[in-house]
């Protein structure tokens, strides 16, 4: 310490810097995007994005592999490795000097999967770090929640992997854009494969997650499979909670099911699979059938947990890295992605490290394109935005709802894999037409975008 | 009635969990008066003690194949074992599929020594703290052990299968005189129960008919007295908590085919096991054991859809309901004593 120094100046000052840090940072972030028009525009070369992902809690494996797509998806943004999907993507505005000419940084939070937690973390991040866009995530808990924050504060919200109807439905919000696929497109791409591999006369048992995803997820398949001619026999919730599912599967065998469809994902899905495999309902014939397990929602890291189970086992994905090479050009980007991110990692990425990939590359598109940070102009860039080339093939973001429109992967556990990156196979793809559905679908109902803000 | 049956079997393997946890719960608060919140990471501790045994039996040197590529398009690296070399494809594709049931072995004096460090290194230090203060310590531990297993394993469960020939599952129902395919059971969910059964006699056995069991249960009953008659009580109930600490890695150890393990498995055990020790009745062994599997049937049956239809959501909450249930008629727990851990 400074011997000039005194006791009661080093205490003044420190009453001094306490109260300018006492000062709720949301008046004075409200201040400056009076100056500017809105929350956080940056005002040197760079800007700041936050990736708030899950970085402990059972969904951390995903969350790092969200954070090294950011990673990654800022490397080339500021021009340096490969480049990535910049050469493939049908917008050829970004050039790798940055976002208007203004160098990438980024700050991440952990949501921990919990809403409150991940709230907390991205107000963090848009009030200290002054984040100017959030991302990540990996569940719709979280999307939900932080959505509603970013309208609220007025900073852009790309969503990671968030599957529930509502984050498109009914909380839908004009500042968040979700890329990932919905449960209503599961239910959509997988209906007409079942009823083509498994029949049309076929009885389902559901097994469904005690939460807000689990709900729309089942109600998307019972919708789909029984409009094509399957019955519903049972649908019952399983707590969040649970490890052992086996008192959940033992009622299965006789109920006179043929179809167990578990609405499951995470930890939850490596269980119930592992313990209904065990119980040896697929050696099992019921209704004169060879009965069938159902995964609606695959991700390669939970098929990984769930070892040699999955084999067999149909599900659907939003993206897989093998697309490209197995169906062609029409998915391009998909091999410019896995090169550049398997040379950096050493493995393939999973689907929620595209997305996150993907939301980046487009939010720097939309900015470039509207020539402003400015939340409603990054918006209305974004609204109805057609693109190609970032993996999925042609993409609509529909400005109805501010969903990603695009084909659904139908996948299947792999009998043999390889190695542990290999777990599935493509089963087909299907197109978008089948899994597009009007906004005021009822199982989106109830939801209005608002108006964007700025947050000014 | 098949399918009561059929909860009544599942309820068991349950119980078997609860009551080889609540056993090792049990024989340290009876012994030793400490409230061990880490006791579900050491069922954890254990799980991953099969996890580790099966990396390091297939710890492989990379050929390169030529032949085949890999998804960058370089050529494909294929790992062989050295168990495999060593032994040849058979004796060693066996030895690696069997890794769970030799992680047994394994396990027993890993987790004596993680008891012991455990007991000599933190609790002992606790002995004369109040229960708070144990719970906190333990519970601090409880989280540093899950993190540390993260950080190397991460937050994924870890597939670790029962060997082949157990993997599969058998028509109870067929040997029971039921119509085929109404009651079938895993091999291993039965093999577990067996097992459970086993270690819980196992220390019975040893607390009765032992002199070190003998002098185990006076210290328990009075532990000043058998002081006095110049006996190192400490040395023996430290002793006690590296058994019960391999009587929860062994339940963890045999617990990971049936679920995949993660960091976070000890945690989902902890409070229904301590439900367990309370219902039992604090410090009764058997009682430890009688709860674990009540309450584990009890689960399983509440989990039948015609229970649930009748009340909706009680597979969530019976066993809290029925804990609440045996502790206004019995507060002592099923086989709790006047005076035990009443002071």
């Amino acid at each position: 310490m400074s011997k000039n120094l005194t006791r009661r100046g080093a205490l003044k000052t420190g009453a001094g810097a306490g109260a300018a840090l006492a000062t709720p940072t949301i008046f004075t972030g409200a201040a400056w995007a009076q100056e500017s028009g809105f929350t956080n525009a940056p005002t040197g070369d760079t800007v700041t994005l936050g990736f708030n992902v899950p970085q402990s809690g059972p969904y951390a494996d995903e969350g790092a592999d969200e954070l090294r797509a950011f990673e990654l998806a800022v490397e080339h943004l500021n021009g340096e490795g490969d480049g990535g999907m910049l050469s493939t993507f049908s917008e050829q505005n970004l050039d790798g000097t940055g976002i208007l000419g203004k160098r990438v940084e980024y700050v991440t939070g952990d949501t921990q999967t919990k809403s409150d937690a991940a709230r907390a973390s991205a107000q963090g991040m848009i009030q200290r770090d002054g984040a100017v866009m959030i991302s990540g995530g990996s569940s719709s808990g979280v999307a939900v929640a932080v959505q509603a924050l970013a309208q609220e504060a007025g900073v852009i919200f790309m969503a990671g992997l968030t599957h529930s109807n509502d984050t498109t439905g009914k909380d839908r919000k004009a500042n968040g854009f979700r890329h990932f696929f919905n449960s209503y497109m599961s239910g959509a791409a997988l209906a007409p494969i079942l009823a083509d591999r498994y029949g049309t006369d076929r009885r389902a048992y559901h097994l469904t997650a005690d939460y807000n995803w689990g709900y729309t997820t089942e109600e998307a398949i019972t919708s789909s499979t029984e409009a094509l001619g399957w019955d519903t026999v049972a649908t019952v919730r399983t707590p969040l909670t649970q490890t052992d599912f086996s008192s959940y599967i033992a009622p299965v065998l006789g109920s006179g099911a043929d179809v167990l469809v578990l609405n499951h994902y995470g930890g939850n899905m490596v269980n119930s699979l592992t313990n209904a495999v065990q119980f040896g309902l697929r050696q099992q014939e019921a209704n004169g059938k060879q009965f069938e397990i159902v995964v609606p929602l695959y991700s390669e890291l939970m098929a990984r947990g769930a070892g040699e189970n999955i084999a067999g086992i149909l599900g659907s994905q939003n993206w897989d890295w093998k697309l490209e090479n197995e169906l062609g050009d029409r998915y391009s980007g998909t091999n410019a992605f896995v090169q550049s991110f398997g040379r950096k990692y050493g493995f393939p990425p999973s689907q929620a490290a595209h997305t996150c990939y993907v939301q980046t590359l487009l939010y720097a598109d939309a900015v470039t394109r509207a020539g402003s940070f400015q939340p409603c102009a990054v918006v209305e860039a974004l609204e109805g935005f057609e693109f190609d080339g970032l993996g999925n093939g042609p993409t609509l973001y529909r400005a109805a709802d501010h969903q990603c429109f695009k084909d659904v992967v139908v996948v299947r556990g792999k009998e043999n894999p390889e190695n542990e990156f290999d777990l599935v196979e493509i089963v087909e793809v299907t197109p978008v037409e089948q899994v597009t559905y009007p906004p005021d679908h009822p199982q989106f109902a109830g939801g209005d975008l608002g108006s964007c803000n700025n947050g000014a | 009635m098949d399918g009561i049956i059929l909860q009544l079997f599942d309820g068991l393997s349950k119980g078997s969990a609860y009551a080889l946890i609540a056993l090792g719960l049990t024989l340290i608060f009876g012994t030793l008066g400490v409230v061990n919140f880490a006791h579900g990471a050491l069922f954890m501790l254990g799980a991953f003690c099969a996890v580790l045994l099966s990396q390091l039996l297939t710890i492989s040197h990379t050929v390169v194949d030529e032949s085949r590529t890999d998804f960058l398009g370089n050529p494909m690296q294929v790992d062989i074992p050295y168990v495999v070399e060593w032994f040849g494809e058979a004796a060693g594709n066996a030895i690696i599929d069997w890794s769970v049931p030799l992680a047994i072995l394994f396990a027993i004096p890993v987790m004596l020594l993680i008891g012991f460090a455990m007991e000599r290194g933190l609790i002992r230090h606790f002995y004369k703290r109040p229960h708070a203060d144990q719970i906190l310590v333990t519970f601090g531990l409880a989280i540093v052990l899950q993190e540390i297993i993260k950080y190397f394993y991460g937050a994924n469960p870890i597939p670790t299968p029962a060997p082949d020939a157990f993997s599969g599952s058998f028509d109870l129902g067929a040997v029971l005189g039921f119509d085929p395919f109404t009651i079938i059971y895993p091999y291993w969910r039965l093999i577990y129960f067996v097992f459970a059964l086993i270690i819980i006699a196992g220390v019975f056995a040893f607390l009765q008919f032992t002199t070190f069991g003998m002098v185990v249960r006076a210290g328990m009953a009075d532990r000043e007295t058998v002081g006095i008659l110049g006996i190192d009580i400490d040395k023996r109930f430290t002793v006690m908590f590296g058994i019960a600490a391999a009587v929860a890695g062994l339940a963890g150890v045999m617990y990971t085919p049936i679920n995949s393990p993660n960091y976070h498995m000890g945690m989902d055990f902890l409070v229904i096991s301590f439900v367990v020790v309370v219902v039992g009745g604090m410090g009764s062994l058997g009682g430890a054991v009688l709860a674990g599997f009540v309450l584990g049937v009890l689960e399983s049956l509440a989990s039948l859809n015609a229970v649930i239809e009748l009340i909706p959501g009680i597979n969530q909450v019976v066993i809290y309901l029925a804990a609440v249930l045996i502790l206004l008629t019995r507060p002592r727990g099923l086989m709790g004593r006047k005076g035990v851990m009443e002071d």
